[in-house]
């Protein structure tokens, strides 16, 4: 199996946004690969496009965070000249603006979840033609084939913040499971009213599911254990 | 020829006639209403301030001595040489009323319409030189489609009156073009409710909870302060704008006149409409028959 180090880095990921009661839970995993290799097994792919939207970012790595870079930009501007806040359906419509009119050139499926004033919390996926579709949950990434059952069970309305969080840690860490793509560690962001809060769960912290072993004579545990105690004189 | 570029003349010499010589001898045509306007002016400004309108009212691009640039003044004129156009907000909406002066008997009732729908959430009531109206809703109505497909959303009404009110300033900014000579009473509902703002000539844009253009803007306005309008709803609204407009139309001035009224609230759902016949019936039947009893004290 060659490494092949030349090729694009590719976010495999797992993205997931979802709708809770009074706010959004934004989560994904933090694998970047090129090729085989991991080139950043702690990458953040939740990135912040205003005080309070947030997007998750899959596919090229490049092309996600280039989109994102220009949209920031936009409504910033957009922001002063409204002189509040922008909100997350203009996000998502600007979101798409680009993937749309460059379908061509980039290979990039975003979920932008925020919390507006107006409408509360809300979740739009824009995958890969660029299209802006409104959902109460939203899924992406190669990861999130794995999970289209799995929230067809899970999910219900109006849970509680605690409630959307335990059910995005959930299904990141079962998609990292199955899809080689995604690994690393669960990145949760929190938008709601009062603000943002961003959590952090790692890797080996995380649930084990069906076949999955304990780590035994796991490397980690032995470099972080104490070292031999001194020799007292 | 005589160059003048660095000569700096103090106020009171500046002649007229030797900078027009040096502008490669054109024949200065002046307008004979805008002529007569401007003595009016100076006559009543050299009783005030020793500055005259004379000589610095040539062009949009030159300011006075005290700071003012009569060009936008005298765009402002012709706004208050036309009918009155009158908007309040209501608790649940706007309500929007024209004066529209009828020229000639031969025109047909419902032509020649003064407000215009700029968006589904918004109209706009054109007060003026008709053709610059035109000319700033085809601008407003393309704005707001722009907004939309960038944004995707329906513009907000704040953002659409900055819009433009920045038009319409930019025509006073250029020598070569002249200042729109009309004001626009823009009514929109949105996200943060229904709002009201009013465009000068001079590109300034405030917005309102009643405001007035035209012939009888003074006193439409004293009318709308004795209004409580923060209580009345917008059918209410509609009774009182028609009464306001049937009580300052001058008929010894002004012959006859067609009333025209719109609104967006609630029972238009949000959307900027024509008030429905009925409603526009009883509100002339209740201006007239107040008309009377005022005539009748």
């Amino acid at each position: 199996m060659d490494l092949n180090l030349d090729a694009p880095h590719s976010m495999g990921t797992t993205i997931v946004g979802v709708t809770y009661n009074g706010g959004v839970v934004l989560g994904a995993d933090s694998r970047t690969s090129t090729g085989m290799y991991v080139a950043n097994r702690a990458s953040d792919k939740i990135t912040q496009l205003t005080d309070n939207v947030y997007v998750c970012r899959s596919g090229s790595a490049a092309d996600s965070q280039v989109v994102s870079d220009y949209v920031r930009y936009f409504l910033h501007q957009h922001t002063i000249q409204l002189g509040q806040p922008a909100t997350v359906k203009v996000s998502a419509n600007l979101i798409r603006m680009l993937a749309y009119n460059n379908k061509n050139m980039l290979q990039t499926g975003l979920i932008v979840g925020g919390w507006d004033k107006y409408e509360g919390g809300k979740i739009y996926g824009i995958p890969l033609g660029g299209t802006v579709v409104e959902q109460p949950f939203a899924i992406g990434g190669s990861g999130s084939s794995y999970l289209y059952g799995f929230f067809d069970q899970a999910w219900k309305e109006n849970m509680t913040k605690e409630e959307a969080e335990q059910l995005v840690v959930k299904a990141v860490s079962l998609a990292i499971a199955r899809d080689g793509a995604s690994g690393g560690v669960v990145r949760t962001v929190i938008i709601n009213s009062e603000g943002v809060t961003r959590n952090f769960y790692p890797g080996d912290k995380l649930q084990l599911w069906h076949e999955e072993l304990e780590p035994q004579n796991s490397l980690l545990d032995i470099l972080n254990a104490a070292g031999p105690e001194p020799m007292a004189m | 020829v005589k160059p003048n570029s660095n000569r700096i003349d103090p106020p009171g010499s500046f002649k007229i006639s030797d900078n027009f010589r040096s502008y490669s001898g054109l024949r200065r045509k002046k307008n004979p209403i805008l002529r007569s306007l401007g003595e009016k002016e100076s006559k009543q400004q050299s009783k005030k301030m020793s500055s005259i309108g004379t000589g610095y009212d040539l062009s949009v691009t030159t300011f006075s001595p005290d700071g003012r640039v009569f060009q936008i003044e005298y765009a402002a004129k012709a706004v208050d040489n036309s009918g009155t156009v009158v908007g309040i907000k209501c608790k649940d909406g706007i309500v929007m009323g024209v004066e529209k002066l009828i020229a000639s008997k031969m025109m047909l009732p419902g032509s020649n319409r003064r407000i215009h729908s700029v968006h589904r959430h918004a109209g706009m009531a054109v007060a003026g030189l008709a053709a610059d109206g035109r000319q700033i809703v085809a601008r407003a109505k393309s704005e707001a489609r722009s907004y939309e497909s960038v944004y995707g959303d329906a513009v907000p009404v704040k953002e659409l009156s900055e819009r433009v009110a920045s038009y319409v300033h930019l025509c006073t900014l250029y020598w070569w073009l002249r200042p729109f000579g009309c004001g626009v009473i823009l009514g929109g509902y949105d996200k943060d409710g229904p709002q009201l703002y009013m465009i000068e000539p001079s590109g300034i844009s405030y917005r309102y909870f009643g405001a007035a253009i035209g012939k009888g803007k003074q006193a439409a306005k004293t009318e709308i302060e004795k209004l409580k309008l923060s209580e009345m709803t917008c059918k209410e609204g509609v009774i009182e704008v028609a009464k306001i407009i049937y009580k300052l139309h001058d008929e010894a001035k002004d012959k006859a006149f067609e009333l025209e009224m719109s609104w967006i609230c609630e029972e238009s759902k949000r959307e900027h409409q024509k008030v429905p016949d009925d409603l526009l019936e009883e509100a002339k039947t209740a201006a007239k028959t107040a008309l009377e009893e005022m005539d009748a004290d």
